[in-house]
Parts: structure tokens; sequence; C-alpha cells
């Protein structure tokens, strides 16, 4: 199959998905239910394009297929930033109230975060793996931190960071769809043009030097593009770890090219099925017994092992 | 051309390159020798920006290389080192075409097309173009990359080790590429090379390097005599002239 027959085979599934999810079962009042599944349909999509963008933007400028951006400790300092506002301003306070605005100031001192570490290791040391090492000590210091403020807060406070902690689309903050459909749409926009330069960076560094790619500003880029990326799922509905390793994984087997453009929209679509699709599975079969990021995060292990027996035999 | 003026790299205090000036010639072959850890990849990394230098510059045609934009430069030097895993499926044609992209930025032209079919056969690849890359023999992929390399069509092409893993016939077939591509295209080529016998008939100048330093540079006929050489390489070296060349016998 050509690679862009797979992709309109993908879309369609993934159409049938999300309609299945807003149509299957909703009754004669439409007016009623198609608020509330519209917004959860808008948070899926979301939330899947930026986890299958991210990754794979990662994973190239890692040179490493079994990575994701939290590694580099991005959602703990963002989960790590709800936990301070929290434990400072309380359940009630306006950075609870407020969800854009909180995701405003969440995102940008995610990016401050991201500049520092890019700023203190990238640029002395030169070196993507060094600076992700670094990140994953972060990630450490992050949730230790994180932790132990939830430990001192309110009880019922608590419950507040939990929802960001373990994503579910019962509770998507609809406040937040339309601030990061237009930050997604710029960042796409403002990617068609990397993404080539993307493609030279799979030969590794030396070659894509060699092709006149300026390595040092494509990763700088690349960590701003996937900052804003993670920020989105992790507030709109919480952290999805192994999400982005499957889809991208499923991705780069199904395309026959290496080409960025299809394997994003590839690792998207998939990523948009598995979240509609389970969603849709959660609901109407299992009756919400369980979340889905429970099932995302144990398929994902599951596939992340066979990757690792794998690799080790190549 | 190229021109290196006061080369050093260290790493943590250890010099690998001290203080090496080299004025390469233009549309000429400079081969650089010495022992293992002598410096010469470091320098030549160096020399197309993969690595930066501790202290000194790199000038191409007379204007230092951290000036020239990285996609212009591209165009004008090429690099190719001698580890070249990679971890995507690719076709021969798909990675030759990838040389082009300082041109075309990822979306070939027809002429872009035709140079790279040419690049192609020029490496004897023409009949294995469709096949993936990790199922070729090591030799092939090696031609593979330097056909990578004639497609990204620079005046000036650096090589870490070329003939690396490669039989003798084709080690003869890729130094008389080179030399087509100095005489009648007028490139410049500089190469990092362990067969001294190879240095010697196919190259019109000789960098020898020593503990990180130049310990010599002159035309060929200048640089292999045995007294240099021993010097060089610790060793002892009969240089012979054979049908116009010089071949040396170190077999002892």
């Amino acid at each position: 199959m050509r690679d862009s027959v797979k992709l309109a085979v993908l879309f369609a599934a993934s159409l049938v998905c999300v309609l299945l999810f807003i149509f299957y079962d909703a009754g004669s009042d439409l007016s009623f239910i198609l608020p509330e599944r519209g917004a959860k349909v808008a948070a899926m999509v979301l939330t899947g394009v930026a986890v299958a963008y991210s990754s794979v933007i990662f994973q190239t400028i890692t040179f490493n297929r079994i990575l994701t951006p939290s590694v580099m400790g991005f959602d703990a300092v963002y989960l790590f930033l709800q936990t301070v506002a929290l434990f400072l301003f309380g359940g009630g306070g306006f950075m609870m109230v407020n969800e854009v605005f909180n995701f405003t100031v969440s995102a940008a001192s995610l990016m401050l975060f991201t500049f520092f570490l890019y700023r203190l290791v990238f640029v002395r040391k030169g070196n993507v793996f060094f600076l992700m090492l670094v990140g994953v000590v972060m990630w450490t210091l992050f949730r230790s931190l994180t932790v132990f403020m939830q430990m001192l807060i309110d009880p019922n406070e608590y419950s507040i960071v939990q929802d960001t902690m373990f994503a579910s689309f019962n509770n998507v903050r609809a406040d937040l769809i339309g601030v990061s459909a237009v930050i997604i749409a710029l960042v796409a926009l403002f990617c068609v043009p990397m993404l080539r330069k993307l493609d030279v960076m799979l030969l590794g560094r030396e070659h894509a030097v060699n092709l006149g790619i300026s390595y040092d500003v494509l990763v700088k880029k690349s960590l701003i593009i996937i900052t804003l990326l993670v920020a989105i799922p992790t507030a709109l509905v919480g952290q999805m770890t192994f999400l982005g390793i499957i889809v991208s994984n499923l991705a780069y087997e199904t395309m026959k090219t290496y080409k960025h453009g299809y394997v994003i929209a590839c690792a998207s679509l998939f990523s948009i099925i598995a979240i509609a699709g389970g969603q849709f599975i959660l609901e109407r079969v299992f009756y919400f017994n369980i979340t889905i990021s429970v099932i995302i995060n144990f398929t994902g292990g599951i596939y992340f092992i066979y990757l690792l027996t794998r690799e080790s035999k190549r | 051309m190229m021109r290196t003026e006061n080369i050093s790299k260290f790493y943590d205090e250890k010099a690998v390159v001290e203080g090496v000036s080299v004025d390469i010639p233009k549309g000429k072959i400079t081969s650089f020798i010495g022992s293992n850890g002598a410096g010469k990849s470091t320098l030549l990394s160096i020399m197309s920006r993969l690595i930066k230098q501790s202290d000194g510059k790199v000038y191409l045609d007379g204007m230092p290389i951290t000036d020239i934009e990285d996609s212009e430069l591209a165009k004008r030097v090429s690099i190719l080192k001698q580890s070249s895993h990679i971890n995507i499926r690719l076709t021969v044609r798909e990675l030759v075409s990838f040389g082009r992209f300082p041109y075309s930025g990822g979306r070939l032209t027809q002429e872009d097309e035709d140079i790279v079919s040419r690049a192609i056969g020029y490496m004897d690849l023409t009949e294995s173009e469709n096949k993936y890359i990790d199922t070729l023999s090591g030799g092939q992929r090696q031609r593979a990359f330097i056909a990578m390399i004639i497609a990204q069509d620079t005046d000036c092409i650096l090589l870490d080790e070329p003939l690396n893993n490669l039989d003798m016939k084709h080690s003869v077939q890729i130094m008389k590429t080179l030399r087509r591509l100095t005489d009648e295209l007028g490139k410049t080529v500089v190469l990092v090379i362990h067969d001294i016998n190879f240095a010697s008939c196919y190259s019109d100048y000789i960098a020898a390097l020593k503990d990180g330093k130049l310990a010599g540079f002159g035309k060929v006929e200048q640089m292999i005599e045995s007294g240099i050489l021993k010097d060089i390489f610790g060793m002892e070296f009969d240089v012979r002239e054979m049908n116009g060349s010089r071949i040396c016998l170190y077999y002892t």
C-alpha cells in the first residue's frame, strides 16, 4: 500500500472513532449531548496531535526512538508548578480558578525552564545526551518536590492536582480548548519549513551538519516547540506517558518513507484513534470503571518492552 | 582555498591538535598521514566545522568559516566521516538525494535528479540504486556515501578514511574517481588515509601529522622519502620508484 493510501485509511478510521464517540447512543436531543461530547472530542484531537508531534520531533533530535519528552522532565515541571500554585494560593486561588491564566503562566514558566536547560547545559556541552541526563535528574528533583508539597496540602486540594497527574477525558478543561487549538495551529505552521531539516537530522549529526543544517539552532527551535506541545495535553487532560512511544513507533513501522510530514501525520492519526477509540470502549463498554491513561500506560508498557527486546536483538 | 591558522584542540588540557597551520592547495589532492592518534581526523573535523577548535581559525577563500552561513558552507565544503551508521531505512538513491539538500532544501528539481543519477553512476551503483543501504556490503555502502558527497557538488571535499572497508579494486576505483574529480572538475580533495602507498600514488600533496603537530607538508616527491617517513611513523621504510610512482616497502 502506498503511504498516502495508508494515511487515507487511518484518517477514515479516526473519523469513524470520533463520530462513533459523538453519536453513539446520543438519544434524540442532540443539543444536550453535543456540547459536552464535542468538547471532549476537541480535547482528544488536540491531545493526540500534540503528543504525536512532540514525540516524533523529540525522537529525531535525540536520535532515539524509545524516548518521549517526559524524560526531560517537562510534565514533571508542569505538575510541580500546579502544586506550587495550589500550595501557595489554595484551591480557590486565582491560579486555579482562571484556567487560561494558569495555562499561560505555566507554559511560560516551562519555556523558561527549557531555555535555562538549553543555555546552561546544551550550549556549554554541545551534547543532546548530556541535556537529557540533566533532564532526568531534574525530573526526579521536581517529582520529589511535588510529592513533598502534596503531602502537606489539604486532601481536598490534593484531589485537584490529581486530575493533572493522570489523564482523563471526563474532566476536560474546556476553557483551554481554544487556546490550545490556536497554539497547535501556529506551531504546525512554524514547523513546516523545519520538517525537511528534521528529515536530514535522521542521518545523524555529522551528516546533518555537512549538509548545512545549523544543528544547535534546530535543537533549540525543536525544544521550544516540544515544550509548548507537552504543556497542552498536560493542561487539557493530564499526563500521557506512553502514548507518544506507541504512536510514533507505529507510525515508523507503517510509513515506508522517513519524511516527517508523513510520519507526524500518521502518528497523529494513530493517536486520535487510540484516544477516541479507547475512550469510546471505556465509556460504553466498561462504563467508566477504569481511566484511559491506565489502558494506554498498560498497553504502552507492553509495547515498550517489546521494542526494547527487539532493539537489543539487532 | 582552505587554510588553517594555528589550529589547536584540547581535551581537558591534553592537546590533540596543536598549532597546525596548513594551506591546502586548490584543485589538488592532499593526503593527511600519520600514526593513530596523531590528530588527522580531528583536524579534518575542525576544518569542516564538525568539531569546534579550542584555538585558531579556518579560512575558506580568505574568509573565516565561522562567518559563512551553514547552508552556504554546505555548498562549498563537504565532509564524510568514517563511521556512517544510519538509523533509518533508506535506498541508495534516497541517500544520494540528500546530497542535494543544500541546493534544493528537500524538494528535488529535475536538474537535481540528473546530478544524483550521475553521482550514482560515478560510483558504479546504478544497478543497486533501489536497494536499501542496510542490505548492502560495507564497500557498497561506503560508495553510496561517497556518491552522496559527489552529489553535494562542493569545491572542497574532505574525506576521513574513504578506503575503510573497501577491497583493492574498489579502493583503486575510488582513488581514480577522486583523481577525475580534481583533474576534470577542479575539485580540491583532502583525505585522511592510512595506506601510505595509496597516498603516494594518487595524491599531489602530503601533510604529515605527529603528536598533534604538523610534521611536514609538501609535494609527494618531497614527502615520500625514507628519512621523513621514519621520523613520522618511527619505523623503517624502503622507498622505491616504480612506473613513476613511489612505493614504500615497510613489511620488515
